[in-house]
């Protein structure tokens, strides 16, 4: 089945924050950032910029009526900043035109006053200074302390990766306005419309139940519209609140990127040892979180990336701890993949490294080390239904592993400009919110009484094809045609205290809520028959609209069914609720059982450098994913080649360089780049791997969002493969993205040194490009 | 009085001229399935089709990034929006190729790849290639782009049928890849064009500056393309008097001179260019050379002239045609007009050697002979639909073993872009080989003074120009070298 709403994307019909209707009387907004990365404001000059034309009012801190606070995990974040700003960007004030021209062009003639104080850009120096988000983790298995001795080989070294910007291509934005009863309604483009929700009732200094969220869809999220999308929301409503006017904030592509997070980049040190047989006996990594200028989700996933430190290896001795260090960078955030990428980005360059060290190829480590059933992940969780082995074995097979390895060495003898690297990435992935309490889901399912049904949940389309998988679960469930389904806005008054669409979850939460409800009304209705009909109940189901007693057709169908089951006086309404069972995880010992299932897979990726430009070409990834028993593959697939590229554009040309002052230079489209058409592989091969899926996954179709997003860090690992096949003597740094800037570098690395200096960010270039 | 055909009506928009094409439809027409990415010509999402009455009376569609589109350049043109070719119900079928390849995820890009493909339809190729050339300008954070690729390649088929009709656009009509109202456009356009004999300019709020000099009026603005000035100050735009340079078919125009040079036109755009027999046959790899400029949409809007005097240090056809020793024609408001080579044309950084007044009307440059080669080189960041880290043009030639003459430039490599008048004296009368290409190596980083920024550090400019200089010989001269021997 087709993804339900392409049809729509396809005619340009389909209705995003910015095409709906504006109101008589709308204001459009724009935010005034602040110019410096860290300082106290001592005064902001509005007056030049009220005067302007079209400009009717500019809200600043003052105006709040509540409480000028936004943050989630950690209430350190302000919508506007009062006496200091904490980054480049930073929301100052607002500014309510009548036109958006207007509002720009006023945001334009504000200045503020500031006292400049000192800027970290740099994790380890906050770490140093003691600017912490929260205090640091540790998770411990087995005693690496005392396994060291043991080792043959202990290789130690350092990892860095940088931020990634999500580039949805819907920009953030909000529309609010005033209700009936001193309310507010807020479309907002979020992936958490309960956030939106909740800090707006504070912002504005009233209870959740006056503030409406609604959301149709969004033009991707990616992670970046679960908290981030809030201060829009919020300030929309803040401005219809006081204005009593419809207000409408869409940021321009350069405000959101210098105003909105990004994934968080890490630099990390690790240390790694190894038998003689090259098993993997200890590992100890202290990750440093550059987590911007306030929590946001960043302690989330800052644990994340120590729940997939070892990846979907088995080490029986670990040490891994981690800090989320406060910069003065807009506050980082969710990134498909939410921290785990990092992790695993640092265990991979510890096994490359050793590689390196030992002379064997990295796959020759990474496949005697893959988890098993039976063992144990470092946060005390068994291993259970491992498809690690099974995985690799598959990709082994079908993508002849060892062949394939010949051919690219054969082609690297007789190629002296062009060189070939082949990189193997297998990867393990948990589903479900860490944090136990965010595994809730509720669905509320009318059947009106011609037949029709509509669907509300907490879940959020952002492209991902949920409401697809929400409907055919209804029209499984019910034994009618999809068509008869429509999902309906995710709002805040149908579904309310909701989970964000996130965590790779949201089919299998709010699915599972979808099943229940249905199931309910599925045996209230051939009660109803059974007892119109004069049938024994067992034995009754409904399949394509017909309902059948004992496999045979009754003399009812879907619509007579409902139609007398309404004059029977059958509540045709039903409002489930869901929480997976058997989660639960103790923050004081760090140990638990918190993730649902695990989700493997083995991507084969090889890369080819052209040695005289520095350039290069990922040629062709193949990989094997467990998807469990999939009911939608379209989507998955879909699923699985998006966030692969997405992988690939963060290990290769995705670079966001900030200078010392805490300024984006990579500011626009056309100096921060992501994946083309031509820049995606040739060749890209998703096997579909059988397994019997999961009982908490729906209908047993494993999670799919975020795992395949990791694939792509093999591609890293493959062009380093290349660059060492031209300069074996040379050993790069990890420092990911591997642009083509670091690969020349490093290809034209002096003799002696045999590393390039990675790259380093642009030192205070007065501008970020000379265009 | 500004008018064109939007989707199937005829609109009178009376917004400036400025203004830009996306915002009037968007925001005035409620035609809200264009979508605004960026607003800077990266991504594609705000993606429509231009229609222009071709000579031999049929309308050509080009696909060009609304969002840097002056509304005035619209004028006598038909635009389409993904309204104007989805049919009452159910799918074109571009549409349904999407589809059923799964082609759209949150679908916001989507009717920008409908757009690209449709227009590709209409007149593309019926190759792969030519499919996916098609849709270079369009991004995608959802799907990584292999779905659309399958969607692509399922209508080169369909298109195969297409060449094999006797009526193009008729059999597009009956295949549903576009609403019946198409066939009337090519009278309706002319009927326009009737209408509308007089300057375009002049009806859309800017002044043209005619050459017997009679109107002295200097707009504040004159627009090509929009590629440059509407991502850089598009909102002085907006409140400027502009002067449209579409419309004048005196300066769209790439021919042989009498004396063997090529002359073109100011307002030629890259696409222009890149489709030219004439420059194919002088310039064998310039399709591959021109694929590396930004991408299909721009590359229909962006001028050649536009990318001159914009002056940015790494445009690529700048230092394409500082290989060449272009010389330009500059004409004054009075209508005199001066010669001036490119090389003399920067001071400084985004300065230039020109008057107010004067606007660049024509460029003229000897093509490469037959015993010389020509190459050029661009390393970025994105290989495609990007700006160079640093590029390079070379005009060599080579006799004998020997250097006869070499003329270098190098982009991104200082304030302006630079013709490598040093490197390339010192090559000329030298032997040609590695020792000579490293000391020309010494010349050119003596005469390079690049900066760090976003698109790299000084050392890795520097290293990259060594790498594009050596490059130019290693394309053209494979046998006599090794890389292996220079570095």
């Amino acid at each position: 089945m087709h993804n339900l709403d392409a049809a729509g994307h396809v005619r340009g019909e389909s209705q995003y924050l910015d095409d709906i209707p504006v109101q008589r009387g709308t204001l459009h907004a724009a935010v005034y950032g602040s110019p410096l990365a860290h300082g106290k404001l001592l005064s902001l000059n509005l007056e030049a910029a009220r005067r302007a034309p079209g400009v009717v009012r500019i809200l600043t801190a003052q105006d709040i009526p509540g409480e000028n606070q936004i943050g989630g995990i950690v209430p350190d974040e302000e919508l506007l900043a009062g006496s200091h700003v904490h980054f480049q960007g930073m929301p100052v004030a607002l500014v309510l035109a009548e036109t958006e021209p207007q509002a720009r062009a006023a945001v334009k003639l504000i200045t503020a006053d500031i006292e400049p104080l000192p800027i970290i850009t740099d994790p380890r120096e906050a770490q140093a200074k003691g600017e912490l988000i929260v205090p640091p983790r540790t998770f411990r298995l087995g005693d690496p302390a005392a396994a060291w001795a043991e080792c043959a080989h202990i290789i130690e070294g350092t990892a860095e990766n940088g931020g990634q910007e999500h580039l949805y291509i819907e920009t953030q934005g909000a529309y609010a306005y005033p209700t009936d009863g001193g309310g507010v309604r807020v479309h907002s483009s979020t992936q958490g419309p309960t956030a939106v929700q909740r800090h707006t009732a504070r912002v504005l200094g009233t209870g959740m139940h006056k503030v409406e969220i609604d959301v149709t869809r969004l033009g991707g999220g990616f992670g970046g519209k679960e908290d981030q999308a809030t201060t829009w929301g919020a300030l929309a409503a803040l401005g219809a609140f006081v204005t009593k006017k419809p207000v409408k904030l869409v940021l321009g592509r350069h405000d959101d990127l210098r105003m909105t997070g990004k994934r968080h980049p890490y630099t990390s040190d690790f240390k790694l040892g190894l038998s003689a047989d090259l098993k993997l006996l200890a590992y100890e990594v202290t990750f440093y979180q550059n987590a911007g200028a306030a929590a946001d989700l960043s302690p989330a996933v800052l644990e994340r990336t120590l729940f997939h430190a070892c990846n979907t290896y088995f080490i029986p001795n670990v040490r891994a701890t981690a800090y989320s260090c406060r910069t003065h960078l807009p506050p980082n955030t969710a990134f498909r993949g939410f921290g785990g990428p990092q992790g695993m980005f640092v265990i991979e360059s510890a096994i490359a490294k050793a590689a390196d060290e030992l002379g064997v190829l990295a796959w020759e480590i990474q496949r005697r080390n893959l988890l098993q059933d039976g063992q144990v992940f470092p946060y005390g969780q068994r291993v259970e239904d491992c498809n690690a082995e099974l995985s690799w074995q598959a990709a082994d097979q079908k993508f002849e592993l060892k062949k394939w390895q010949a051919e690219v060495d054969a082609f690297n003898q007789q190629s002296p400009v062009r060189k070939r690297g082949l990189a193997v990435m297998p990867i393990c992935f948990g589903i479900s919110f860490t944090k136990t309490a965010m595994n809730q889901a509720r669905a509320l399912v009318h059947i009106y009484t011609d037949g029709s049904v509509g669907v509300s949940t907490g879940a959020v389309e952002m492209g991902q094809g949920v409401n697809t998988k929400m409907i055919q679960v209804a029209a499984r469930t019910l034994g009618i045609s999809p068509k008869r389904v429509r999902l309906e806005t995710t709002n805040t008054t149908r579904v309310a205290n909701t989970s964000p669409s996130a965590a790779s979850a949201t089919a299998d939460l709010n699915g599972k809520a979808v099943e229940m409800a249905c199931r309910e009304l599925r045996t209230r209705l051939l009660r109803h028959a059974a007892e119109d009909l004069k049938m024994n109940y067992e034995g009754l189901e409904i399949q394509d609209e017909q309902v059948l007693a004992a496999g045979k057709p009754a003399e009812t169908n879907w619509e007579k069914l409902v139609s007398t089951a309404y004059w029977k006086r059958v509540n045709l309404s039903e409002n489930a609720h869901y929480a997976t069972p058997d989660l639960w995880f103790d923050q004081t010992q760090e140990k638990g059982h918190p993730f649902a299932y695990h989700v493997y897979g083995t991507a084969l990726v090889q890369a080819t450098v052209d040695a005289m430009r520095g350039t290069y070409d990922v040629d062709a990834v193949r990989l094997v994913h467990d998807f469990g028993q999939s009911f939608t593959p379209g989507i998955d697939r879909g699923q699985i080649e998006g966030g692969l590229v997405q992988g690939l554009g963060w290990m290769t040309m995705e670079e966001l360089i900030y200078n010392q002052d805490g300024r984006l230079l990579s500011n626009a489209l056309s100096t921060y780049k992501v994946p083309d058409l031509y820049s995606v592989p040739k060749v890209l091969d998703v096997e579909f791997l059988e397994t019997p899926g999961h009982p908490n996954a729906i209908l047993r179709a494993k999670a799919v969002g975020e795992p395949p997003l990791m694939y792509g860090l093999g591609a890293y690992f493959a062009i380093r493969n290349a660059v060492r096949a031209f300069r074996p003597d040379v050993r790069p740094e990890f420092s990911a993205p591997f642009t083509p800037e670091k690969v020349l570098l490093n290809l034209y690395a002096a003799r002696e040194s045999a590393a390039a200096p990675a790259a380093s960010q642009a030192s205070g270039a007065e501008a970020s490009v000379r265009n | 009085m500004l008018q064109f055909y939007l989707n199937d009506q005829l609109v009178r928009p009376t917004l400036r001229a400025g203004s830009t094409l996306l915002d009037y439809v968007r925001y005035h027409q409620h035609l809200t399935g264009t979508k605004i990415g960026c607003r800077e010509g990266d991504c594609g999402a705000c993606t429509m089709l231009v229609g222009e009455l071709q000579p031999d009376g049929a309308v050509r569609y080009q696909s060009m990034t609304s969002c840097l589109t002056p509304l005035g350049n619209a004028h006598g043109r038909h635009i389409v929006t993904v309204e104007g070719i989805s049919q009452p119900a159910g799918l074109t079928p571009v549409q349904e190729a999407i589809v059923a390849e799964g082609g759209t995820q949150c679908g916001f890009c989507t009717p920008g790849f409908v757009m690209s493909l449709t227009g590709h339809c209409l007149g593309g190729q019926a190759t792969d290639e030519a499919g996916r050339a098609a849709i270079d300008g369009n991004i995608c954070r959802c799907t990584g782009y292999k779905s659309l690729e399958r969607a692509t390649d399922r209508l080169t088929a369909q298109l195969l049928e297409r060449d094999a009709a006797p009526e193009r656009l008729a059999w597009l009509v009956e295949q549903g890849f576009v609403p019946a109202y198409f066939q009337q456009m090519p009278a309706q356009l002319a009927e326009l064009r009737a209408e509308t004999v007089a300057d375009v300019a002049a009806r859309t709020g800017g002044q043209l500056t005619e050459p017997n000099g009679t109107e002295t009026t200097v707009a504040s603005y004159l627009l090509g393309g929009g590629t440059d000035l509407l991502v850089q100050r598009a909102d002085d735009v907006l409140a400027a008097e502009v002067q449209l340079l579409y419309g004048h078919a005196d300066r769209c125009f790439i021919r042989e001179t009498p004396d063997g040079r090529i002359s073109l036109g100011a307002a030629t755009t890259v696409e222009d260019l890149r489709g030219s027999e004439l420059m194919q046959r002088r310039f064998p790899r310039l399709r591959q050379h021109l694929k590396l400029v930004s991408s299909t949409p721009i590359r229909n809007m962006a001028t050649v002239a536009g990318n001159f005097v914009n002056a940015s240090p790494i445009g690529d056809l700048t230092i394409f045609f500082l290989a060449l020793d272009a010389e330009l024609t500059l004409q004054d408001a009075a209508g005199r007009t001066r010669q001036l080579p490119l090389r003399e044309l920067y001071r400084g950084y985004k300065q230039l050697n020109r008057q107010p007044d004067e606007q660049l009307v024509e460029i003229s440059f000897r093509p490469p002979a037959a015993h010389e080669v020509f190459n050029f080189e661009k390393v970025s960041k994105r290989t495609h639909l990007d700006i160079a880290s640093v590029n390079s043009a070379a005009r060599l030639r080579v006799a004998d073993g020997r250097i006869q003459e070499a003329h270098l430039s190098g982009g991104g490599v200082g304030p302006t872009p630079l013709y490598l008048r040093r490197t390339s004296a010192f090559l000329a009368g030298k032997d040609l080989n590695p020792d000579t290409l490293r000391a020309a190596n010494e010349v050119a980083q003596q005469e390079i003074s690049p900066i760090g920024d976003a698109r790299g550090t000084e050392a890795y400019k520097r290293l990259l120009l060594r790498q594009l200089l050596f490059a130019h010989f290693l394309e053209h001269f494979p046998a006599q070298f090794a890389l292996q021997e220079l570095v």
